[in-house]
């Protein structure tokens, strides 16, 4: 409906978009490169949990464990293995995947709302895992100053990589949901028993979702690495995840970018306002009650309602 | 014979005590939580925030009184009002206009009010560390079989459980308001087509769990250091305790928070670094073999 319009507009805007990316690092100063590649890299995160939150309607409450696990595995690999780093950033990914199945297997034979409550506690059991685990994971210090290859370890070139991972897996993301597969998950968000019916395999398809989202979480968790050099337990906690579905929420979930959007207004209000005041959580939570009640589709979702109207 | 002496050591029998007055805890905040879960479907994330503003107001409460036992006591009473009155202010004032959203609307809501109570405790109670006293007349031990010490709090604790219990029960089963939030749970469009006031049975079920998670804030005071961010796990196992138990079934509740508080403690045993995965183990098995919890679910 709307993708007619949008189409030709949209190319041009996102071009500009882009363009805007890539000089970037030539004219701002180095901690606003860092905030960008944080925005960057959490707004992947954001999309990734709004791939199976908005287009396959699962309740992931729990998101960030994937997140902060990918960050974990590919810290832990560069350290403890010896072997080339680069190897570290697919061993995260992985590792977050194949965490992703485990508790998809345990959990998906729930429905809505008992799925998201047994996941948001089996993430915390991970978390307890690896706030306890002093020897393995360091504990609540966390892990920092993990060795990064040289090509990639300055502020630039770390956003530069962080920019263009970022921008093939939302190439990847889109085009999942453009196919068959996101249009039979979709099918399943809107009308599950009727999706049955027509020979779709549910689960087996909201488990697969489930290991895509949780593959691409732990990407952005190895970016973080890339760009920050630490991992702590703060990574996994569930607030971090209830704050991602605050993104989902405020950029809308129905539009692909919105997350991004999302993410990216709070990450940018997080840290002007903290140079105000320590009570960022406040602000956060009243803000959060204003989207709910006045911008239920979001940012995004409301300019479109307006474009569509006007 | 050793081991059956190793079995019925004095130290597992301490530590089934220890797990059984947590258990109280566990119990009397969860079953808030699965009542309003039942009711009103609302997974209430700001319910470990409630506890903890129980804490805190226990903590005032014992200071005003001094300390002694009458502060304790005031503690019992004052501590799930002030509680009680503050969900209340939230339910009329923005809960109850979301009833027919979405579960995850509400439970961003209720995580919203989580981050603005969080910061409020930190406004007006400060960061530090917080005690609140024993009350005299509960300090000392009491000696179990062979001779075992035991603290007197926690012994009461393990009285209060059985109460709160029978007075859900009491309330659930025997009052008139009790059983319209039951059958609201069923279906509440029939409720409000018999001329029910559903909007303030709704009300005041919320305020009910609430008032049991300041209950709880205000028993656990003397056991633990009050501080911020004691909400955190607390509302975890919270959640954990209410699937366990089957979504809005008190009496699953109580079976959960037994389960949960007994597989703590004796994990703690077992090993002592990763005592804590013991309880998370139980829910994954009990949810494998039993995927909607122990007790039939209102849902």
């Amino acid at each position: 409906m709307e993708k007619g319009f949008f189409k030709s507009k949209g190319m041009i805007w996102g071009l500009i978009g882009l363009i805007i990316l890539f000089v970037l690092p030539g004219v701002l100063p180095r901690f606003y490169i860092y905030l960008t590649s944080i925005i960057l890299l959490t707004g992947l995160l954001a999309t990734s949990l709004n791939l199976v939150l908005g287009y396959g309607g699962i309740f992931q409450f729990h998101h960030a464990v994937f997140y902060g696990v990918g960050a974990y595995a590919t810290a832990l690999m560069i350290i403890k293995s010896g072997l080339t780093p680069w190897l570290g950033f697919i061993v995260g990914p992985l590792v977050s995947s194949l965490l992703s199945l485990i508790m998809g297997i345990i959990c998906i034979r729930l429905s809505k709302l008992y799925f998201g409550m047994l996941q948001i506690s089996l993430g915390s059991l991970v978390w307890i895992i690896v706030y306890r685990w002093y020897s393995f994971t360091g504990g609540d210090d966390g892990i920092h100053g993990v060795p990064i290859p040289d090509i990639i370890s300055s502020p630039t070139s770390a956003y530069y990589f962080t920019l263009i991972i970022t921008l093939l897996c939302f190439i990847v993301m889109y085009k999942i949901i453009k196919s068959p597969f996101g249009s039979a998950l979709q099918g399943i968000r809107d009308n599950p028993v009727r999706s049955e019916m027509i020979g779709i395999n549910v689960k087996r398809h909201q488990l697969l979702a489930l290991v895509i989202a949780g593959f691409f979480a732990g990407i952005a968790g190895s970016l973080f690495v890339v760009v920050d050099n630490t991992v702590f337990p703060d990574m996994l906690f569930w607030t971090l995840s209830l704050e991602i579905l605050i993104m989902c929420l405020l950029g809308g979930w129905f539009s692909f970018l919105g997350p991004m959007l999302g993410a990216a207004i709070i990450i940018v209000l997080r840290t002007f306002i903290s140079t105000f005041t320590s009570y960022w959580t406040l602000v956060l939570g009243i803000l959060m009650m204003f989207v709910i009640f006045f911008l239920p589709n979001g940012v995004l979702g409301y300019i479109e309602e307006k474009l569509k109207k006007g | 014979m050793d081991f059956i002496g190793a079995i019925f050591s004095p130290k597992l029998l301490s530590q089934i005590f220890v797990g059984l007055s947590r258990t109280t805890i566990l119990f009397t905040v969860s079953s808030g939580m699965t009542l309003i879960l039942g009711v009103l479907r609302i997974p209430n994330v700001a319910h470990g925030s409630l506890y903890m503003i129980g804490a805190f107001t226990a903590y005032t409460t014992s200071m005003v009184f001094g300390g002694g036992n009458l502060g304790f006591w005031m503690s019992l009473i004052i501590a799930p009002l002030v509680v009680a009155l503050v969900s209340l202010i939230s339910e009329r004032g923005l809960f109850q206009f979301l009833y027919e959203r979405e579960h995850l609307m509400l439970l961003l809501l209720t995580f919203a009010f989580s981050l603005v109570f969080g910061d409020l405790v930190k406004i007006i109670w400060g960061a530090e560390y917080k005690s609140v006293p024993v009350p005299p007349a509960f300090q000392g031990y009491v000696y179990l079989m062979g001779g075992l010490p035991f603290p007197l709090y926690n012994f009461f604790l393990l009285l209060v459980g059985p109460l709160v219990a029978v007075g859900l029960w009491l309330f659930v089963n025997k009052t008139k308001i009790g059983k319209i939030a039951r059958a609201a749970a069923v279906d509440r469009e029939m409720v409000g087509a018999v001329g029910i006031n559903v909007s303030w049975v709704f009300a005041s079920v919320f305020v009910i769990g609430c008032l049991l998670a300041g209950l709880g804030g205000a028993l656990v005071a003397p056991t633990v250091s009050v501080t911020l961010g004691m909400d955190h796990t607390l509302i975890m196992e919270t959640f954990l305790i209410v699937i366990m138990g089957g979504l809005g079934n008190i009496w699953g509740a109580l079976l959960g928070a037994l389960i949960f508080g007994l597989a703590q403690s004796l994990g703690i045993l077992i090993w002592p670094q990763f005592g804590i995965v013991f309880p998370y183990a139980a829910v994954i098995v009990v949810l494998l073999l039993r995927p909607t919890g122990l007790l039939k679910s209102t849902w």
